[in-house]
C-alpha cells in the first residue's frame, strides 16, 4: 500500500530458559496482529523475569505497545521485571509513551436498582407527567394573557406574521387534508355498504358517512394531520431559535417571545383548523357520495336528499366546536416543546418527535372527553 | 521551530498536491494550488476567513471531490482511487473535526471503538482496552470513556475526537481548528498534546488554525492560503520576512506580536527547563508531553 509494505511479516518467538523467558518480536506489527500477540504474551508465566528483544522489530503500533505495556504491568504486580533490549528509537519512545499513558481502570460499581428505586421511578414519572400537564396549562395561560394584551395594545399585534402562518398551516395543508378525507369517505362508503347490504339497509350508508364524517372523523383526522405537520414545524422553528440563542436575544432586546412567536402561530391554527375541518367534511361527503353512487347506485340527488333530511345539523356543529380546541392543544404543545429545546441538536430532534406524539395523543384524549360530554348532555 | 532539521533530513513526501482546483457552483475556491507535506512534520494552514482552509482539509481527506489537479496521499491518487481503495486506506489518516463530531448516541469509548470495529478478528476485550488507552493518551480521565459526548465540555470533546482519529494509529491526522473555542490554558494544553503525540507516534499533522500561539508553539511549517492558492510555505521565521501585505499584516499585527512576545519568554524559559514546550499562558508551563 505504501513504502512500509515491504517490511517483514510479523513474527513472535517465546523461549523459556532456566531463569528467564525470552520474547523476541520480528518484523512489523499492526493492530491486526494484536489479538494474536496478546494471546501469546498473556500465556507467559509470571514467575520468571522476561526479556524482550526488539532488535529485529521493524515497527509496531500502539496496539502492540499496549500489549507489551500490560505484560509489564502484570509482571511488576507479580514482583518480576520486564527487560527491553535492543529497541530502536522509534519503538522505544512509542513504548514509553504508551506505558506512561496506560489507563488504570477505576472500577465503579453500577448502582443496583432496588424495589424502592423502581417505585420511586414510577412516582417520579407521575410527578413529571403532572408537571408537564401543568406547564402546558401555563403556556395556555401565557397565550391567553398575550392575546388579551393585543386587544389593549393593537399595535403590538403582528398581523403579517399571522397571515404568513395562516398560509403555512392552513392553505398549504388543504391538498393533503382534502385528499385524506376524500379517501376516508370512499373507504367508509365501501365498508359500510358491504356490511349494510346484508340487512338490505344500503340507503343508511348515507347516514353512516354523514354522521361519522361530520361528527368525528373529519375534524379528528384533520387535527391528526395538522398535529403531525404543524406541531412539528412549530417545535422545529422555535426550537432552532432557542438553540441559536435567538430567544435570549429577543428577551435582551425587550421583545416578548410569547407575544411574537406564540400568539401568531396559535391564533393562526385556531382560525385555520375549523376551515380545514370544513374542507375535510366536504371532501369526505364527496368521496362517500361518489362511492355510494358507484357501488350502491345511490344517485347524487338521492344522496343529497337523504343527507339533508336524515342528518341533523347538530352533528356538524359538534364537529366544528371541537376544531378550535384541538387547534389550541396542537399550538400550545408545539410551542411548549420548542421552548424545551436545549443547546444541542439531539434535543431538537427529540422534542420535535415528542411534540407530534404529545399533540396527537392530547387531541385524541380531548376528543374522547368531548364524546362523553356530548353524550351526557344528550346530543 | 528549531527541531525541524532532523525531521527534514528524510523529507519523505506523504501528501503531494499539484494543480488543485476546487469549485462550488461558479465559486472557485482553489485554483492551481500546489502543496507538499513531509513525514513527521506539523503543518499549520492559515488564511483569511473564506479562503478555503477547511475545504482544503476536506478535499485532501477525501470528503470533497476536486475539479482538477492531483492529490497524492501516501501514494494513493485520491481522485482516481475507487471506493474500496479509499476505504482500506482510510485507516492511514484520521480527521478531527471542529467540535469533535462524535457520534452522539455512543459513549466516548464506543466512539473510539468505531474505527477499530472494521478490523476483523480483533478481540472485543482488547478493543475496549485499546480504546481506553487512546482515551488516556489524549489526556482524558478513565471515567470519560463511559460518558456521552453531550456530557463533556468542548475541550474534552475535542480530545475525544482526537482519540477517535488516532484509533487505528494513522500516519496522518487532519485537525480542523483544534484550539478554537478553548480557553488559553486548554488551548496550550491541546497544543502540547498534539506536539507530544506527533513526536512519540511519528504522526504527520495537518492542521487548520487561526491561533497564532499554536502556530508559534508547535508548527514546523506554515502554509499561507491566499489568492486561491498556497501563497507561501515556510517556518515562522520565514513568514516574518514575507513581503506580502496580507501575510505581513497577519504575522506582524498586534496579536501576532503578543504571541511572539510570549514565545520569546517561553524560549528563555526553555533554556533552563529541558522541555520542548511553549505556552501562551503565564503560569501554566505545559507539562502534557
Amino acid at each position: 500500500m505504501n513504502v512500509m509494505s515491504d517490511a517483514a511479516s510479523p513474527h513472535i518467538d517465546i523461549t523459556s530458559t532456566s531463569d528467564h523467558v525470552l520474547v523476541s518480536l520480528r518484523g512489523a506489527f499492526t493492530v491486526r496482529d494484536v489479538t494474536d500477540v496478546d494471546a501469546k504474551l498473556s500465556a507467559i508465566g509470571l514467575d520468571q523475569h522476561v526479556r524482550l528483544d526488539l532488535s529485529e522489530l521493524d515497527r509496531f503500533d500502539t496496539a502492540t505497545a499496549w500489549s507489551i505495556a500490560s505484560l509489564r504491568t502484570r509482571l511488576e504486580d507479580a514482583g518480576q521485571i520486564l527487560e527491553v533490549m535492543g529497541a530502536k528509537s522509534g519503538p522505544e519512545s512509542l513504548l514509553k509513551s504508551v506505558t506512561d499513558a496506560m489507563p488504570t481502570p477505576t472500577t465503579e460499581d453500577a448502582p443496583r436498582q432496588t424495589l424502592t428505586d423502581r417505585i420511586a421511578g414510577v412516582g417520579e414519572a407521575m410527578f413529571n407527567g403532572a408537571n408537564f400537564a401543568l406547564a402546558l396549562v401555563g403556556y395556555f395561560g401565557l397565550f391567553l394573557a398575550r392575546l388579551l394584551r393585543c386587544f389593549r395594545h393593537p399595535k403590538e399585534f403582528r398581523l403579517t406574521a399571522l397571515v404568513h402562518h395562516c398560509e403555512e398551516v392552513g392553505l398549504k395543508a388543504v391538498p393533503i387534508v382534502a385528499l385524506m378525507s376524500f379517501l376516508i369517505g370512499v373507504v367508509l362508503a365501501f365498508q359500510g355498504s358491504t356490511q349494510l347490504r346484508q340487512f338490505g339497509a344500503e340507503v343508511f350508508v348515507v347516514d353512516l358517512i354523514a354522521i361519522s364524517i361530520l361528527r368525528e372523523l373529519g375534524i379528528l383526522l384533520t387535527s391528526i394531520i395538522v398535529a403531525g405537520r404543524t406541531a412539528s414545524a412549530f417545535t422545529a422553528a422555535i426550537g432552532s431559535m432557542k438553540m441559536r440563542e435567538e430567544i435570549d436575544a429577543m428577551q435582551s432586546l425587550g421583545l416578548d417571545p410569547a407575544q411574537i412567536l406564540f400568539v401568531p402561530r396559535i391564533l393562526s391554527l385556531i382560525i385555520m383548523l375549523p376551515i380545514l375541518g370544513l374542507v375535510a367534511n366536504v371532501m369526505g361527503l364527496l368521496g362517500g357520495g361518489i362511492m355510494a353512487w358507484a357501488d350502491l347506485g345511490i344517485s347524487p340527488a338521492m344522496f343529497t336528499t337523504r343527507l339533508v333530511n336524515g342528518t341533523d345539523i347538530s352533528h356538524l356543529m359538534i364537529g366544528m366546536i371541537k376544531a378550535p380546541v384541538f387547534a389550541l392543544i396542537i399550538g400550545v404543545v408545539g410551542c411548549h416543546a420548542g421552548m424545551q429545546v436545549k443547546s444541542n441538536a439531539e434535543s431538537l430532534g427529540r422534542m420535535t418527535s415528542s411534540s407530534v406524539v404529545t399533540a396527537i395523543f392530547a387531541v385524541i384524549v380531548a376528543d374522547a372527553a368531548f364524546s362523553v360530554f356530548f353524550a351526557q348532555i344528550g346530543m | 521551530m528549531t527541531d525541524t532539521s532532523e525531521t527534514r533530513e528524510t523529507r519523505e513526501t506523504v501528501i503531494s498536491i499539484r494543480g488543485l482546483k476546487t469549485q462550488f457552483g461558479s465559486q472557485v475556491v482553489h485554483d492551481n494550488l500546489d502543496l507538499d507535506i513531509y513525514r513527521g512534520e506539523i503543518v499549520g494552514i492559515v488564511g483569511g476567513s473564506g479562503t478555503g482552509k477547511s475545504v482544503l482539509l476536506r478535499t485532501i481527506a477525501g470528503l470533497n471531490r476536486p475539479r482538477e489537479g492531483t492529490i497524492d496521499v501516501l501514494g494513493i491518487d485520491m481522485r482516481r482511487a475507487d471506493q474500496d481503495t479509499l476505504a482500506k486506506a482510510g485507516s492511514n489518516w484520521g480527521v478531527m473535526f471542529q467540535d469533535g463530531a462524535l457520534f452522539s448516541s455512543l459513549t466516548v469509548r464506543e466512539n473510539v471503538e468505531v474505527p477499530m470495529r472494521t478490523i476483523d478478528g480483533l478481540d472485543p476485550k482488547i478493543r475496549r482496552q485499546l480504546a481506553d488507552l487512546k482515551i488516556s493518551m489524549v489526556g482524558l480521565p478513565y471515567f470519560a470513556g463511559d460518558k456521552y459526548p453531550s456530557e463533556l465540555s468542548g475541550g474534552m470533546r475535542k480530545r475525544a475526537g482526537l482519540a477517535r482519529a488516532l484509533a487505528l494509529d494513522p500516519q496522518i491526522v487532519f485537525l480542523d481548528e483544534p484550539t478554537a473555542g478553548l480557553d488559553p490554558i486548554g488551548a496550550s494544553d491541546f497544543d502540547q498534546l498534539i506536539l507530544g503525540l506527533s513526536r512519540s507516534l511519528g504522526l504527520t499533522v495537518f492542521l487548520v488554525t487561526h491561533d497564532l500561539d499554536t502556530l508559534h508553539a508547535i508548527c514546523d511549517r506554515i502554509a499561507v492560503l491566499s489568492e486561491k492558492r498556497v501563497l507561501v510555505t515556510g517556518t515562522m521565521q520565514d513568514m516574518l520576512k514575507v513581503d506580502n501585505p496580507w501575510v505581513h499584516e497577519y504575522f506582524h499585527g498586534p496579536r501576532a506580536r503578543a504571541a511572539l512576545a510570549t514565545k520569546d519568554l517561553a524560549t528563555k524559559d526553555l533554556a533552563t527547563k529541558d522541555l520542548a514546550t511553549k505556552d501562551g499562558d503565564v503560569g501554566n508551563q505545559g507539562t502534557t508531553t
